[in-house]
């Protein structure tokens, strides 16, 4: 039993990551119809804006809230930028070709920052400075938890209360949904659909970093490769929970990390990553829309 | 859609004009010794490629010191290349090393599965691989030009069972290993079968992948078995981050583990984690050993800080091809001539290499910095095997085991 308890909160701590980095994928999606393949990319561009953000201020010699707070902002704020940028000058100007143009364009945009982060940060992996001590808490019936996983758990939890406050309850989020809808409609609103894009990548990309980062705090090996994997399963993740649809992100995130963990546990460790795709196959067979999407006729 | 290759006959011309510049490469008529090295630069585990090259460079400077760098007369060339720390990588760069470089002998690698990806290349080319520091046995049963300068896994997985079952008496002991390694799947077999024999139980076996990030699946489900100590036959990066986690997960018991726990990065990732710990190894640094002494000093002046045993067993495999390279020039000089970059690609080449692989094959009682080389009748080294203890942070000497 404490065996299964505790595969539980590796689990869930696991599938929490990759809950913030599918809302990303699931906002873009929902109000683009674009899937951003760059996604897990800005993912490790979060680690190592941290990583050297912490080195600049010196967090991992002697680590405090403040700083190791600091740092989190930074590396925020540096992703916000690049989802900026990237946005700007790979996505806007295929706007208004074919979906295919984009898809193509967002592969393009994952590869670059991919080799450009060998070229810019090298090939080797480094370490992530220990920013925060670690130690353990004990949940008693030989349950363990550390207090990294626990900062985990609490950052994704605000994080994702941020997001549903900021899309129910705000003028923005209001936007937001209605350029969802209908981009046509929204702009003869007034609402400003370029604005409103903008807004939704450099939210994404701010939420991928703090994945990033919260990894990296807790596993502190990063690498220019480091997004692709939990990329890919992040996305699947959004699939399966219903793409465009934010607490069927969040679902997907802790469905997939559970399994995962059950599956590496139970099973066989070499299966970890296929049970990702195969777990989808399954929930899109029952489910055509995912567990929480809702079935849209297409318009033809 | 069709293909109008003939419309553009000038595509043609470039492209045949190219290769006959490219192939013009080969065999640069200078008269010299080119050496050949792969390793890992970069990616997973970067200093066992690093530690390649330093020892190397450092045998190389020795030549430098007695002989101008010269053997016969010829100024020896190395030539190194990165393989990134990935199998496919590492045949195609020893493929170059071989076909456009046209080198004497291959120096590399230090993991068993690039060793083994690289090593036919080396046999069907006719051209000496010494690896360095690849322990897997199938890694010289793969031709007769295929060496190596370190002990062999059958030898370091028993040196590690008795030392657990007998040094340390532990009856239980889980195993968790890297599937995509042939390294650290073989050393998994060959320390189940001896720790068994020795009466010790195998209570989980558990796995990985290189460069996977999370261990904490695995690590739970080995503590729900209670075994006395974990075996980890794995590469330097990941053990680092499995002690870390294996603590965080409230288990306390000791980490073993082989030679691919050698670097100076362990403890850096794995910190305090890896306090209890203890791996098999080819030598180490506090050894009184006048040979290695001075190897260390040379070391510490050229690059800062300790080698690690990846870079002595470097050092020796250079001055094993040196020393077999000198002997040809004594016994054989018209054959030696055959070793020059003038001759590549020659009848004389291929007869030279011939001629060096016997020399090497024939080595014996060579004073290396990793104890005294003698190779068998399988290419390997026999030679005996250290235990290093973490304690405190620090790697200290143990116990010695001969095979």
């Amino acid at each position: 039993m404490s065996e299964f308890l505790q595969q539980l909160v590796n689990g869930i701590t696991w599938g929490s990551v990759y809950a913030l980095i599918a809302l990303g994928y699931t906002m873009v999606y929902g109000i683009l119809r674009l899937i951003n393949f760059a996604h897990g990319d800005i993912y490790m561009l979060g680690a190592f804006a941290a990583f050297y953000a912490s080195r600049w201020i010196g967090a991992g010699t002697d680590p405090n809230p403040a700083k190791a707070l600091l740092v989190f902002v930074i590396a925020m704020a540096a992703c916000g930028a690049a989802g900026f940028l990237i946005e700007r000058f790979a996505y806007k100007p295929v706007r208004k070709s074919s979906r295919l143009s984009a898809l193509i364009t967002a592969i393009g945009v994952s590869l670059l920052l991919e080799n450009g982060g060998v070229l810019v940060f090298g090939a080797a992996p480094r370490f992530f400075p220990q920013i925060v001590t670690p130690h353990n808490i004990s949940l008693g019936m030989g349950v363990n938890i550390t207090n990294q996983q626990l900062i985990i758990l609490a950052v994704s939890v605000l994080l994702m209360a941020a997001l549903r406050f900021i899309v129910i309850n705000t003028r923005v989020g209001k936007a937001m949904r209605a350029v969802s809808y209908n981009h046509t409609a929204a702009a003869l609103m007034g609402i400003s659909v370029d604005r409103i894009i903008t807004f939704t990548f450099v939210l994404g990309s701010m939420l991928a970093a703090a994945a990033g980062m919260l990894v990296a705090l807790q596993n502190p090996r990063i690498e220019p490769y480091m997004g692709i994997m939990p990329g890919l399963k992040a996305f699947v993740a959004a699939v399966l929970g219903g793409i465009g649809n934010i607490p069927g992100a969040v679902l997907g995130g802790l469905v997939m990390g559970i399994a995962e963990v059950m599956v590496v546990g139970y099973v066989s460790p070499t299966y970890r990553d296929a049970i990702a795709f195969v777990l989808l196959i399954i929930i899109l067979l029952v489910r055509p829309a995912g567990l929480l999407g809702k079935h849209v006729a297409e318009k033809v | 859609m069709t293909l109008r290759m003939g419309s553009r006959p000038w595509v043609l011309t470039i492209l045949l004009g190219a290769s006959l510049v490219f192939s013009g490469c080969a065999g640069s008529g200078k008269e010299e010794l080119v050496v050949g090295e792969y390793g890992s630069l970069t990616g997973n585990d970067p200093t066992f490629g690093q530690s390649t090259k330093n020892g190397v460079e450092l045998a190389l400077d020795e030549l430098m010191t007695t002989s101008q760098g010269k053997i016969g007369g010829l100024p020896v060339r190395t030539i190194v290349e990165d393989d990134q720390g990935r199998p496919e990588e590492a045949a195609t760069v020893v493929q170059k090393l071989v076909t456009q470089d046209q080198v004497i002998a291959v120096i590399g690698e230090v993991a068993s599965s690039r060793s083994l990806a690289a090593a036919p290349i080396c046999q069907e080319a006719m051209v000496p691989m010494i690896s360095p520091s690849s322990t897997n046995p199938k890694v010289t049963e793969v031709g007769d030009f295929i060496f190596r300068m370190c002990f062999i896994d059958p030898f370091q997985g028993t040196v590690m069972a008795k030392y657990a079952g007998e040094n340390l008496q532990l009856k239980q002991i889980a195993i968790l290993k890297d599937v995509r390694s042939d390294y650290s799947v073989g050393l998994t077999k060959f320390f189940s079968d001896a720790f068994v024999a020795i009466g010790g139980t195998i209570v989980e076996e558990q796995a990985y992948s290189a460069g996977d990030q999370d261990f904490r699946p695995q690590l739970t489900a080995i503590k729900a078995k209670k075994p006395q100590a974990i075996f980890i036959p794995g590469y330097y990066t990941e053990v680092g981050l499995i002690a870390r986690q294996a603590r965080e997960l409230g288990l306390t018991v000791p980490l073993l583990g082989g030679d691919g726990w050698e670097s100076d990065q362990l403890l850096q990732i794995g910190g305090e984690a890896l306090n209890g710990a203890a791996y098999s190894n080819h030598f180490a640094v506090d050894n009184p050993d006048p040979r290695l002494q001075s190897f260390l000093q040379k070391y510490r002046a050229k690059f800062g800080g300790d080698p690690d045993a990846i870079a002595g067993l470097a050092f020796d495999a250079a001055n094993v091809l040196f020393q077999s390279m000198q002997k040809l020039y004594e016994q054989d000089p018209k054959a030696f001539a055959g070793l020059s970059s003038s001759k590549a690609g020659s009848d004389a080449r291929k007869e030279a290499t011939r001629k060096l692989r016997d020399l090497i094959a024939t080595t014996t009682n060579f004073p290396g910095v990793t104890g005294n080389i003698t190779l068998d009748e399988h290419r390997n080294a026999s030679k005996p095997a250290v235990v290093l203890a973490i304690k405190d942070g620090k790697k200290v000497y143990d116990t010695t085991v001969a095979p």
